[in-house]
């Protein structure tokens, strides 16, 4: 099983590096000292870090930053991708085949490049101002420096095709026959979809919701290139900033660990709901 | 609702059917505004239009005569090929950004692609003690934001005094590593479904014929399992070559930058020229080439043509999104 041995080398180990690098100290040249014995841990890093990121401290502008911003992401990832996984997975027809086609391009389309498209037609002197100005608005905002809806625009942009082809999927399998039941049995269209079709598509709007989540809020290459300025920072931009940006190894190790608690309660909640909704299909 | 209430609604009839009959204009709309769906139609081209016309308008920009990104100057391909000095073949960065994006990509496939099989493999055979948590493993780099593979295996590397990780330096070694790791899942994913769809019964026929369990293996499981084998390979290069934040990470200096990092450190700066577009146009163009490929093998040599419908299923699972 030299595989098993690779992820346990490559992953897990590190893990528990970046444990031991959060609970460790500093050595005299300010170098982080892991602390492999979980006796010996020191928790300064890690109270520094949940302490700062609570509502008051250092890092809570980040923390809220990336809670508003995945949020209205997964918002409009929601209202814009479920119309569109809907359409294509169940009124298509012919057209089918063309649209799943075009739908995974932009999954394939490196993210750096569809940055790059919009830095391009945000920028000063760039198509979207130029299409303002067209429209008598004579003094068009600066979208790419610090301006929170550019990098809710890039977010949702960037991983909106990560929440449409799973859901897709989710209603495509859905059997046509139950809905026609529910319709033979008196139900209205709006109330087939509102009884029938949503609750049946459910897992796979958890399953995109996690995909397009989970990336989110490590991301901080969307934020440095649409935004680069500390008003949009995020949680991801602060670990970024500790760990590459070199002197505190330790403090983004905690940081990291915050992260996952965060993940963790949302993950948790996921697994719970998936769970509920497998029994209830089982029912 | 009684039996004598009951009418034959128009959405029973089968799909194409009950959307052919356009009956009067709004009111039947708001009665039912999903049975014909022009809304829907509407959200879903905005959409397309929304998601893919940006990248054409980057694309169209590598073009661009000027040396602008944003305003255009007319047709020229001076910036692809043109320009002796800063054109995207002549420039040493661009041209080094995009040899070493293919070394990691080719040394990632080559060691990702088997043991990812291998794993897959051995996850299907293992049962009992063990094998929950192997499988959780694997699925771990797929559940993790990127940033928190990427800053463990960077504090490994840089502040873990023991072997085998003092062998490995930030720089190509750690770059393939992280690579390796994350795109090990996508494999295992892959391979397993694959396995799933082939079931047990060949290999028990060999085994019934007189085929000793590796000779099985290599005689009969491979050679069916061939065409994911190649198409994961695909994968991982399409994987390796998109990456950003593991590679960024791992890497040490100047001449282990790869393309994807270089547009990442360049697209502010007010100097790039369109070579820059150019050069994420290769990017893409490498990327949809290796899925487009890694598609006809699976379907192709996996004998999946069947429907379309079953070739279009397999291009969203080799997506990696099967929920």
């Amino acid at each position: 099983m030299p595989g098993v041995g690779w992820l346990l080398l490559f992953v897990i180990v590190p893990a528990y590096a970046v444990l031991a690098i959060a609970f460790g100290r500093v050595n005299y040249l300010f170098q982080p000292v892991p602390f492999w014995n979980p006796l010996h841990w020191n928790p300064g890093y890690v109270s520094a870090a949940v302490s700062g990121s609570l509502p008051g401290g250092e890092y809570w502008p980040s923390i809220r930053n990336t809670l508003v911003f995945v949020s209205v992401s997964l918002m409009l990832c929601l209202l814009i991708g479920y119309p569109v996984a809907y359409y294509v997975a169940r009124h298509a027809g012919r057209t089918k085949s063309l649209l799943i086609v075009l739908l995974v391009i932009p999954f394939w389309v490196s993210y750096l490049l569809r940055m790059l498209a919009w830095i391009g037609l945000l920028s000063p002197a760039g198509w979207v101002n130029g299409i303002l100005q067209a429209l008598g608005i004579s003094n068009p905002p600066d979208w790419l420096d610090g301006n929170p809806y550019s990098v809710i625009l890039a977010l949702t942009y960037g991983y909106i095709p990560y929440f449409i082809l799973p859901v897709f999927a989710g209603l495509d399998r859905i059997d046509q026959r139950q809905i026609e039941a529910a319709r033979d049995l008196g139900a209205t269209p709006w109330r087939a979809f509102l009884h029938v079709t949503l609750p049946l598509s459910r897992p796979s709007i958890m399953a995109g919701s996690a995909l397009v989540v989970l990336p989110m809020f490590g991301d901080y290459y969307t934020n440095d290139l649409m935004s680069a300025s500390p008003k949009t920072s995020m949680l991801g931009n602060e670990i970024n900033l500790f760990v590459q940006g070199g002197s505190q190894i330790d403090l983004g190790a905690a940081l990291v660990l915050v992260l996952m608690v965060i993940l963790a309660v949302g993950m948790s909640y996921y697994i719970i709901q998936s769970a509920r909704d497998a029994r209830a299909l089982l029912a | 609702m009684t039996v004598t209430d009951f009418q034959p609604s128009p959405a029973a009839a089968p799909p194409s059917q009950r959307q052919a009959p356009r009956r009067g204009g709004i009111f039947a709309w708001l009665r039912n505004p999903w049975g014909q769906p022009r809304f829907l139609v509407g959200v879903t081209w905005l959409y397309l239009a929304w998601a893919l016309v940006p990248v054409a308008i980057a694309i169209l920009f590598s073009f661009n005569n000027g040396k602008s990104r944003s305003v255009w100057q007319g047709f020229s391909i001076r910036w692809w090929w043109g320009n002796p000095t800063q054109s995207v073949f002549h420039d040493p960065s661009y041209t080094s950004a995009l040899m070493h994006s293919l070394l990691l990509a080719g040394l990632d496939m080559a060691i990702a692609t088997p043991l990812g099989v291998l794993l897959a493999l051995g996850l299907a055979r293992w049962r009992g003690r063990g094998s929950g948590a192997a499988n959780s493993l694997m699925l771990i780099p797929l559940v993790t934001p990127e940033i928190v593979m990427a800053v463990s295996l960077f504090v490994v590397f840089t502040q873990l005094a023991v072997l085998p990780f003092t062998l490995i330096k930030l720089g190509t070694t750690a770059q393939v590593v992280g690579q390796v790791t994350f795109s090990l899942s996508y494999v295992v994913v892959i391979i397993r479904s694959r396995l799933a769809s082939i079931g047990t019964q060949y290999e028990e026929a060999a085994r019934d014929l007189g085929a000793s369990p590796i000779q099985a293996v290599r005689l009969v499981l491979v050679p069916l399992l061939m065409p994911a084998i190649l198409s994961s390979t695909l994968i991982v290069f399409a994987l390796s070559i998109d990456d950003f934040v593991v590679t960024q990470y791992m890497s040490s200096n100047s001449s282990t930058t790869t393309i994807p990092m270089y547009l990442y450190s360049n697209a502010r700066g007010g100097t790039s020229t369109p070579a820059l577009n150019a050069l994420a146009t290769i990017l893409v163009a490498v990327t949809l080439i290796g899925i487009v490929l890694a598609y006809l093998l699976y379907t192709v040599l996996g004998k999946r043509t069947a429907t379309t419908e079953g070739g279009l299923m397999a291009l969203t699972e080799l997506s990696g999104m099967e929920g």
